[in-house]
């Protein structure tokens, strides 16, 4: 078996995932605030005493979780291992930096579906009605996929102190859901506010939550889907070449 | 023999340093090759750009047939790596790092676990397995990064510094495990500040200084370019005069510090003969007799010198 191939690298990817999930993700705090910020957002949103309707809040909120908790921990993971010099050691093993870089997205994407399922579930709890499950799970799937690649790309400033990074990704990260159709509906958005909306990968998946909950989208399925499709390849590819080139700087 | 590792015009600047200066050298399968310099040298940038973690600005390294930098994966699959800073995964215990070694390195599953307890019997941390690594100390934590290193049966082990700053019987174990693998066949590469270890273990030695690659041979011609002044200590239970020790066989200075006398000579075998012979003579009791080796800095004093003609 030639060591470099595909299926092989795919193999020690899924290593990386599990020391991931075992080392960052299985963590008291961790998981609390992956199941408590789904359950606070919720109660924000019912106590808010807005005029919209559960059933469009929902979409935002499942949105909102999905994004956060699939690119919470993954940027820090390279400064953590680079302080630990734990980096070092997987640098030195026959891993390749994508099998690495996509190993860190694969322990994300988990974390985010699972808690995003939690969400669904307390949202159906609460009396929500779900209308096109098959369609929810789906975007959930490519959604986390794409999240978690951002994840990694919020993590390609090579520095090894995980408080800059984890500033940086806020940074980035909090503008992107003010665009992204949650707090205000894509058809009463300003055309400059839909220009931006259409730039951010999160619009489609709140689209496709939106239609998957209430049968009302703003964009045709199919774009919503293919959106998020080529989002998810775009980013995924970038951050491996980029990683690729700052891997080193890491050292 | 076959080459093992070819290093050639390695180079490494960081701003304005060079930290390794056009290094080149060769080692062969089955040598424990020594690498040795001072802190700052370039050792562990050199087994970094070795090991395929840092890319060389200049050169090129072939690792057991395959360039580091084009087929790297190919080429880390068939050695070892203990890196100068300990890092094993601290929130894993020491099997959960041997068995994620194992899946780094493809091994079968039932392999792994079956190679996980034969490393852990043999570097005496079988009982703490299910210990998280924190828990561990600097020691028994070295000896776990060497079982990692060793999961997959590597014929080339890359070792930094491994008994730096280690207790006697963690290095006196690291050591012995070198020598019993060499022997079954593995290639080390070990980097190391320490004269003495390198003597001791290596076939070859390369010296290295401020980047540059000053001097390769075996131990015992370097030695030898040491070895031509020996430093000995010795007391004794009462005072003898210093013109008397002076006189004495193959002695070229006499110095007093304390109670202690600092002797050098060229020829430390005849000198301690003539200790004894000069203490029962006078009937004054030697409390203590040391030979000091030679520091690193004068042994580098030395064959810098030599390089220059
Ligand atoms: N990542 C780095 N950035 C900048 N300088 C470095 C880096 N790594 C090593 N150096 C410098 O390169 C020189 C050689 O260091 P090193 O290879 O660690 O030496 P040794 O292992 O022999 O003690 C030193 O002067 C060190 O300060
Ligand atoms: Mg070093």
């Amino acid at each position: 078996m030639n060591p470099s191939g595909f299926s092989v690298q795919m193999r020690r990817a899924w290593a990386i995932a599990k020391k991931d999930i075992r080392i960052y993700y299985i963590k008291g705090p961790v998981l609390i605030f992956g199941v408590f910020m789904p359950l606070f957002m919720f109660l924000a949103f019912l106590m808010g005493g807005r005029q919209l309707p559960l059933s469009f809040l929902v979409s935002g909120l499942v949105g909102m979780t999905l994004f956060f908790t699939a690119t919470a921990v993954s940027p820090a993971i390279f400064p953590w291992e680079g302080q630990a010099k734990t980096l070092e050691r997987l640098a030195s093993c026959p891993v390749t930096i994508e099998a690495i870089v996509f190993g860190d997205m694969i322990a994300s994407t988990l974390f985010g579906i699972g808690i995003t399922i939690i969400t669904v579930i307390i949202g159906l709890v609460l009396g929500l009605s779900l209308l096109h499950g098959i369609m929810l799970l789906t975007a959930i799937l490519l959604a986390a996929v794409c999240f978690s690649a951002i994840g990694m790309l919020l993590a390609v400033p090579p520095t090894n102190v995980p408080s800059n990074i984890m500033m940086l990704s806020s940074l980035i990260k909090f503008p992107l859901v003010f665009i992204s159709g949650i707090f205000i509906p894509l058809e009463q958005m300003p055309p400059w506010g839909l220009a931006l909306a259409v730039v951010s990968p999160l619009t489609y998946f709140t689209d496709l939550v939106r239609y998957a909950f209430t049968d009302i989208h703003y964009f045709p399925i199919l774009i919503d889907i293919a959106a998020l499709g080529v989002f998810t390849i775009v980013f995924t590819v970038v951050t491996m070449l980029l990683h690729k080139r700052t891997m080193p700087q890491r050292m | 023999m076959s080459v093992v590792i070819h290093a050639s015009d390695l180079t490494k600047v960081f701003g304005k340093s060079i930290a390794v200066d056009h290094i080149s050298f060769d080692v062969q399968k089955g040598e424990i090759f020594g690498f040795l310099g001072p802190n700052g040298a370039g050792k562990t940038t050199s087994t970094r750009m070795l090991t395929g973690v840092i890319p060389p600005d200049t050169g090129t390294a072939t690792i057991l047939g395959y360039d580091i930098r084009s087929e790297p994966v190919l080429a880390k699959q068939g050695f070892g790596v203990v890196p100068e800073t300990s890092n094993a995964y601290s929130d894993l215990t020491a099997w959960q790092n041997l068995l994620l070694m194992g899946e780094l390195y493809g091994l079968p599953r039932a392999r792994a676990e079956q190679r996980s307890s034969e490393l852990l019997g043999m570097v005496g941390l079988l009982e703490r397995k299910d210990q998280k690594v924190q828990a561990y100390s600097k020691g028994m934590k070295q000896r776990l990064i060497l079982a990692m290193a060793l999961i997959h049966e590597p014929e080339l082990l890359f070792l930094d510094e491994p008994t730096s700053g280690l207790d006697v019987q963690s290095t006196q174990m690291i050591l012995s495990l070198l020598r019993d693998l060499n022997k079954q066949g593995t290639t080390i590469f070990l980097t190391t500040h320490n004269m003495e270890e390198a003597n001791r273990l290596c076939h070859r030695v390369g010296i290295i200084r401020a980047g540059k690659m000053v001097a390769i041979d075996a131990p015992e011609k370097l030695k030898t370019a040491i070895d031509r002044v020996h430093k000995i200590e010795v007391s004794f239970d009462r005072d003898v005069p210093d013109n008397t020790l002076a006189g004495l066989e193959g002695v070229m200075t006499v110095n007093r510090t304390g109670d202690k006398w600092q002797i050098t000579t060229q020829n430390k075998d005849a000198t301690i003969h003539s200790l004894a012979a000069f203490s029962q003579k006078n009937s004054a009791a030697i409390v203590t007799l040391n030979t000091l080796a030679p520091s690193l800095d004068e042994a580098f004093l030395r064959l810098t010198q030599e390089a220059k003609p």
